[in-house]
Order: C-alpha cells, then structure tokens, then sequence
C-alpha cells in the first residue's frame, strides 16, 4: 500500500541530491560540510577568469618562468604581441624615449664566447623598490603579486624608473590616441608589463607568452605547488636576475 | 551682523527668483543609443563622476572586475555613430564638459572611440 508514495519520496530525496550535487559541481567545489571543501578551483589557475565583483586573491601570486635555452636571438614575437596588446606604437622622434615594456636582451660571455638571448621586462617583485620609493602610491603592487602603476595618480616624478634595478619602466612623453580600450596609457604617466593584467583577469595568459613560437614562456601561480610553473621551479635550477637584491621577482630565467 | 545674514539672505532668493537664465544655452545631449542607463538621468548627471572615481580604484588597486560603472561601457553606449568617439563636436562628454567649462581628464589615458582595435609597431 505504502509502496508508491516511498518512490514519491524517494525520487524527490534524490533529485534534491543532485541538483545539489549539479550545483556544486557547477561551482567547481566539492562540498564535504559547510566551510570544508575537497576541491576548491576558483581563481587559482590562469585558466579560470575571476568572477564579476571578485578581488584579485592573495592566495595566487603570478609569475613567469623563461627558458633562454629555446629563446631565439633575433626573434622578437613576445616585443610585437605586446605592442600589439597594448597599443604601444613609437611616435617620438628619439628611440631611447619610446615605451618598451617588453625588450630581448643578447648577452656574450666574453671568456667562453657563450651567448644568451632573453626577454627582460618589470620583474614583478615580491619587494618592489619602485612601490617603496613612490610619493604618492601610484606604483602599487595588486594582491595576486602583479605590480602597477595607477596613473590616476601618478604624478610622472619618474623616481621608480631610477629605482628599478631592471630599467624595466617607461615614460610616455608624447599625448597618445591609439591605446587598447581595456589599456589605458599616457601623457605624464610612468608604466610597465602589466602581465597583461586585462588577460590574466579573463583567465587568459599575457601576449608575449602567447605569442612565444618557442614556448619559452610558461606563465602561471606560483603559489600552487599543482601549477606547471610551481612544479618546474620546484624540479630544475632557476635563476632571479640580480637575486642578491632580495627582491624575490616573479619572473625567473633558465640558463643564465 | 545678524541684519547683513539677512540682507545677503534676501539677495540669493532675488537672484534665484529672477528667470534670467530661462533663455540661456543649453548643451546639446545627443543620446545614440537610447535606452535605460545603469541610473535614472537625473543621477547620472550629478554623481557619474563619484560612480567611475569609486569603481577606477576598485577595478585597478584591487582587481575587482564586472562593475555597474565602467568607463568603456560608457563609450559603448554613448559614442556617437558618426564619429566613434564620446569627443569632438557633439561628442557626448565634451559637449557638457564644455558647457560646464569642466576638463576631461579621462581621455589623455583611456581610449575615447568605441570598439577601437589597438594596433603594435616595431620598437
């Protein structure tokens, strides 16, 4: 007699359970109890874009990893994918004022002959010089360890750029008309890589990496030992340029 | 001095008493894309500027992404179909920032035309 109105019951429990379970796993997470998740994704990997409204998390702290062995001399695919992403086209008369965000630097040991090719751009340090020497806080470091310049603020005294060890930042001398709309530079203002802060937002890797014939380039958290970065620091010798600094960059090198 | 509060009083409600200004200019607002903005008008007019001042910090100090306010959504929508651009002759920023003799800082930085494709050149 009972019988039918159990399945009723029955069947309601468990759509209740995996509608429950849908939802979860829409959300990427696992829910074993209320606060204690077995499997927590958002925001931890490039390939996740963060949800409207959501703050850049201290948890994740970008970094990039640049293998010079696979980097060629006289390629520069990483210097154009940048120019392009970020709407840097020269418009001054003398070439040493123009904004170079990205460069490749040739290097030659004198004493063996031995020659390196390597993309240096803003190191994104843990400690960046160019945030503490700031007046007025414009050069900031965002929480996920992206450091940039909020030119809302500032006032172009160019004190980072001598504070910058990397001489990884520009000034833009001129009034410009032809920025990307998701990146706005110009007149006044210092600037720098951003990582393509735009991209890594959307849960895409920055243009150069992109843009790498070689894949020499590996972008990704370093925070999260699961990370392709995270994992390849961890298992070969990586180098930080001018390391006795301290500054602990984001951006590592392979065979200097 | 509580006669002279008085007296100043008494000449800021003559002032506005008088219908002087009925005939004055008025800019012209060309909406391109009418339709329901993220605000009643009335609110856009007086507080856009608090809008985008609270979200450009939260966008670029903290990250935050998918604001309400958002200047290129503003271009989006209210760039003239002619020219592109929220600038120039009836652009619909300049227009009022001109009436009100109120600079525009935003566009020294941010890019004024609507869907405009960035391009690279060789350093």
């Amino acid at each position: 007699m009972n019988e039918p109105q159990d399945k009723v019951q029955d069947s309601g429990r468990r759509g209740f359970i995996g509608a429950a379970a849908a939802a979860g796993a829409g959300l990427g997470v696992a829910a074993l109890a209320p606060g204690l998740h077995l499997i927590e994704v958002a925001g931890a990997t490039s390939a996740t874009a963060r949800a409207a409204g959501e703050p850049a998390p201290s948890t994740v702290r970008w970094g990039m990893l640049i293998d010079t062995a696979k980097c060629a001399s006289g390629c520069d695919a990483c210097v154009q994918a940048c120019n392009t992403e970020n709407g840097i086209v020269e418009t001054v008369k003398d070439a040493r004022q123009g904004s170079q965000w990205i460069r490749k630097i040739d290097l030659k040991d004198p004493k063996n002959g031995r020659t390196h090719s390597l993309p240096m751009m803003c190191q994104h340090c843990e400690n960046p010089p160019c945030v503490d020497v700031c007046p007025t806080g414009a050069s900031m470091k965002r929480a996920d360890g992206i450091v940039l310049v909020d030119r809302h603020i500032c006032i172009g005294c160019r004190y980072c750029m001598m504070a910058c060890p990397y001489k990884a930042r520009s000034f833009v001398h001129q009034p410009l008309d032809t920025q990307n709309p998701e990146v706005p530079r110009g007149i006044g203002c210092v600037e720098s890589c951003t990582f393509c802060v735009q991209r890594v937002d959307k849960g895409m890797q920055p243009a150069c990496v992109e843009a790498c014939p070689e894949g020499a380039m590996l972008f990704g958290d370093l925070n999260d030992p699961n990370s392709g970065i995270a994992q390849r620091i961890a298992r070969e010798a990586t180098t930080q340029v001018r390391a006795d600094l301290k500054l602990n960059v984001g951006v590592r090198y392979q065979g200097i | 001095m509580k006669l002279l509060r008085i007296s100043v009083a008494a000449l800021f409600a003559a002032l506005l008493a008088v219908p002087a200004l009925a005939g004055a200019p008025k800019p012209v607002i060309k909406i391109e894309s009418p339709g329901q903005c993220i605000a009643p008008a009335e609110e856009m007019r007086r507080n856009h500027m608090e809008m985008l001042k609270h979200q450009r910090d939260r966008t670029m100090r903290h990250g935050i992404r998918g604001e309400k306010a958002s200047l290129n959504e503003c271009i989006n929508c209210h760039a003239s179909k002619a020219t592109g651009s929220v600038l120039g002759k009836d652009g619909f920023c300049q227009e009022c920032h001109s009436y009100a003799a109120v600079k525009l800082d935003c566009w020294d930085c941010h890019q004024p035309k609507a869907g405009f494709k960035a391009t690279g050149a060789k350093p």
